[in-house]
């Protein structure tokens, strides 16, 4: 037995019977049953179940694309805030570039926004990089905060539904999996529409049918679904991949 | 045991083993990382989390897990006699008593160096704030994606002269003095292993009478878990940022 | 109480939007108020107990009448008292422990405004002179704050006040023997309203998210009454630490004016329903 759907499940709930199950990310084994260990939705894999977050605050988890606000530096790199536990450090070493240690405010100023992946999370802190290619510092636009268990769903299956967004409102987006997602659009009602669904997403997030909802959403705010291949979506989304 | 006593008819003309009609709702705070209410009869509760989030003064952190922080506390007009604002003994004393409990269930093992806060705070008073409380509090701290084992469930159960009650309302609490009195035994009940999470009792009571109040306290837990359970389950649309 | 951290480029474009668009990141214009929600009847044990909700802030706002000895200055007066709570489960700023600066301030602009208004009729709390007043508590909590903790706390507290339930005094026994089904003793005709603004880029806003709160250069909370269909300035308090310039008083002035003749009236119907 296992359940079924996009199930809502309790702490100490019974999700699956018999020993063939194996208990994944926020469940576990108690004799023959697999228990919920925490709220969430069920997700089963083959004979694989876990129990993935619908609400609660952000962990950061190693590979985790975040954006980020710059809240200190210190004498080797930036302390930065990102709505988690703790700050997070970007090394000077971490950087596309190199940067004499007396310069670092130079690069990278108090109340700067960067874009930038998780490196090792440590007990006593999280490390994280913009080394690569489609991280750094970013300017202009807006950041709209939302839930971090939603970002899967403003995502969408292969970054559908930023591209719906995208096409409807004409906004580049990019969706930090803390739940950060910055916005640029050309004129301020763009903005203000892509900020609208993004809303409308996370309110509606536990119910079925979401992306026709949305493209009804969109309608009723009178514009067009226009869907267009041409967007680069940063973070993936990682739901279904994370163990 | 057997023996009549004086209470036979309940003050709002419960049935003896009948709770007051309850209800309950996830996600009331929407700047929080988890939230609930818990009402039953005329008394309310709510519940807010917020956490895992670093614990300052750094001395007070523990390198190996997260630390869990309760604050119970009712609002100034939650009762007829204006409470005065900040802690006082008893509100200190719940505070500890609902952490226990709760910190039965959760594992906070994967945030070092953290503390998760509960906030509780009691809007309306007609008794069973503290069970009350802990039941929106399980909820919250479920809703906030905390790693738990396990719900728990809270009823308060007690005997009125010789008859034997569950969810005292304030009559039955402190109220009515005829007889062998009331007394008043909040009991937390674990959701899945059936063990017992919180257990005070003020009053006078038999070995046998005892034993046979916890039975009536697990089962109306049992349905209070249902509550907790279907609140959680149709949530909608609720904030958090 | 820890800072609320907002990126820069947040704050430029909260001001951007404001100075080329005359608009908010949320669509409102600078003058517009979110949506009021009022509940009644959240506690049914002390004289009243009112939720106000606007937007996603919240506070609750309860009345408490108790006996006491009047002070000797005025013998034949009742006493009144604002307490707010900027409780840390409305907000990850806010603090466990002792009323900071913020609560005190909120609380005592909110109990000038209408303590100054003549709102409350003090006279009409004595019981006897030189011996038995009622004094009148009100007591706020925040629920969740989203910006403009200051109005929403304004509001409920004449809300809570107009909707108060006088207790029944038993002179024998000098004790408190629960509610009659009339109200406390207010002049109705003077209620005062606070309302609070902000200076933003070059815009003065009206109901602040916590984001504009956050940034905003000052706040001018007015509480203003109703003289004969005029609004009349019972209190007012300038916060933080920026300048106002004449023009923004004049823009301020201008702007209490016009929300206090949309607002009033309905503020005033919760009142007094």
């Amino acid at each position: 037995m296992v359940t079924k759907g996009r199930q809502i499940v309790v702490p100490g709930e019974v999700i699956a019977t018999g020993n063939e199950f194996l208990p994944g990310d926020g469940a576990y084994r108690d004799g023959q049953e697999v228990v919920a260990g925490r709220y969430g939705i069920v997700d089963n894999y083959e004979k694989h179940v876990r129990v993935v977050p619908i609400s609660g605050a952000y962990y950061p988890r190693r590979g985790n694309t975040i954006i980020g606000t710059i809240v200190d530096i210190t004498f080797n790199g930036w302390l930065i805030d990102f709505g988690g536990a703790q700050n997070a450090f970007l090394p000077v070493a971490e950087v596309p570039r190199y940067i004499n240690r007396n310069e670092l405010r130079d690069f990278l100023d108090f109340g700067e926004t960067v874009i930038i992946k998780v490196w090792d999370v440590k007990p006593r802190g999280i490390d994280v990089s913009m080394k690569m290619r489609g991280f750094g510092k970013i300017e202009g636009g807006m950041i709209i905060p939302v839930n971090s268990n939603k970002v899967p769903r403003i995502i969408g299956k292969e970054g559908s539904m930023v591209k719906l967004i995208q096409g409807a409102a004409g906004c580049e987006i990019t969706v930090g999996q803390n739940g950060k997602v910055w916005i640029s659009g050309k004129n301020a009602d763009s903005e203000i529409a892509t900020k609208k669904i993004i809303e409308f997403i996370t309110d509606n997030s536990t119910v079925n049918g979401l992306t026709e909802k949305v493209e009804k959403f969109i309608k009723k705010m009178g514009l067009k679904i226009n869907k267009e291949d041409s967007v680069e979506i940063i973070a993936e989304n990682t739901d279904g991949e994370e163990q | 045991m057997a023996e009549k006593g004086i209470y036979t008819k309940r003050n709002d003309g419960r049935k003896m083993d009948e709770v007051r009609p309850m209800s309950a709702k996830v996600g009331i705070v929407p700047s929080a990382d988890g939230s609930a209410s818990f009402q039953t009869g005329k008394t309310k509760a709510i519940a807010v989390v917020r956490g895992p989030r670093t614990l300052h003064p750094q001395h007070m952190q523990d390198a190996k897990t997260g630390i869990l922080r309760v604050n119970y506390g009712m609002m100034p007009f939650s009762v007829e006699d204006r409470i005065r604002p900040g802690p006082n003994r008893r509100s200190e004393e719940i505070s500890k008593v609902t952490e226990w409990a709760l910190s039965s269930v959760i594992d906070l093992s994967g945030f070092p160096n953290t503390v998760v806060d509960v906030f509780i705070q009691i809007p309306q008073a007609d008794a069973g704030t503290r069970v009350a409380g802990i039941n929106a509090a399980a909820m919250a701290l479920a809703h906030a994606g905390i790693p738990m084992r396990e719900m728990v469930s809270a009823i308060g159960v007690g005997k009125i002269d010789k008859t034997l009650v569950i969810d005292l309302d304030k009559y039955e609490d402190s109220e009515f003095h005829d007889g062998e009195g009331s007394t008043d035994i909040p009991l937390v009940m674990t959701s899945r292993s059936k063990e017992i999470a919180l257990l005070q009792l003020d009053g006078k009571i038999s070995i046998p009478e005892f034993k046979a109040v916890i039975e009536m306290g697990k089962k109306a837990c049992d349905n209070i878990l249902k509550i907790q359970m279907d609140a959680l389950k149709n949530i909608t649309g609720e904030g958090n940022e | 109480m820890s800072n609320y951290i907002m990126p820069n480029l947040q704050k430029e474009k909260i001001k951007d939007y404001l100075k080329k668009e005359g608009k908010r990141l949320d669509g409102r214009a600078p003058e517009d108020y979110r949506e009021i929600v009022v509940e009644d009847g959240v506690s049914k044990n002390s004289a009243s107990a009112v939720r106000v909700k606007i937007g996603k802030t919240e506070v609750i706002a309860g009345v408490h009448l108790a006996l006491a000895a009047p002070y000797p200055d005025s013998p034949a007066e009742g006493t009144f008292m604002t307490n707010t709570e900027l409780h840390p489960m409305a907000s990850q700023q806010f603090d466990i422990g002792r009323p900071g600066i913020n609560a005190i301030e909120m609380s005592r602009v909110i109990d000038r405004g209408i303590r100054e208004s003549g709102f409350i009729d003090f006279k009409g709390l004595c019981i006897k002179e030189g011996e038995k007043i009622w004094q009148v508590f009100v007591d706020i909590m925040a629920i969740n704050d989203d910006g403009n903790l200051f109005d929403a706390a304004g509001f409920a507290a004449i809300i809570a006040l107009g909707k108060a339930r006088m207790p029944i005094y038993n002179e024998k026994e000098d004790k408190v023997e629960g509610y009659s089904d009339e109200g406390i003793p207010l002049n109705k005709e003077v209620l005062s309203l606070s309302m609070t603004f902000h200076k933003i880029s070059d815009k003065i806003v009206a109901d602040v998210s916590k984001e504009e709160e956050a940034i905003s250069d000052f706040r001018l909370t007015i509480a203003v009454g109703d003289n004969n269909g005029e609004p009349r300035i019972t209190a007012m308090q300038k916060g933080k630490a920026g300048t106002i310039s004449e023009k923004d008083m004049q823009n301020i002035l201008k702007l209490v004016e016009d929300k206090w003749s949309e607002l009033f009236p309905k503020i005033k119907k919760y009142v007094f329903k």
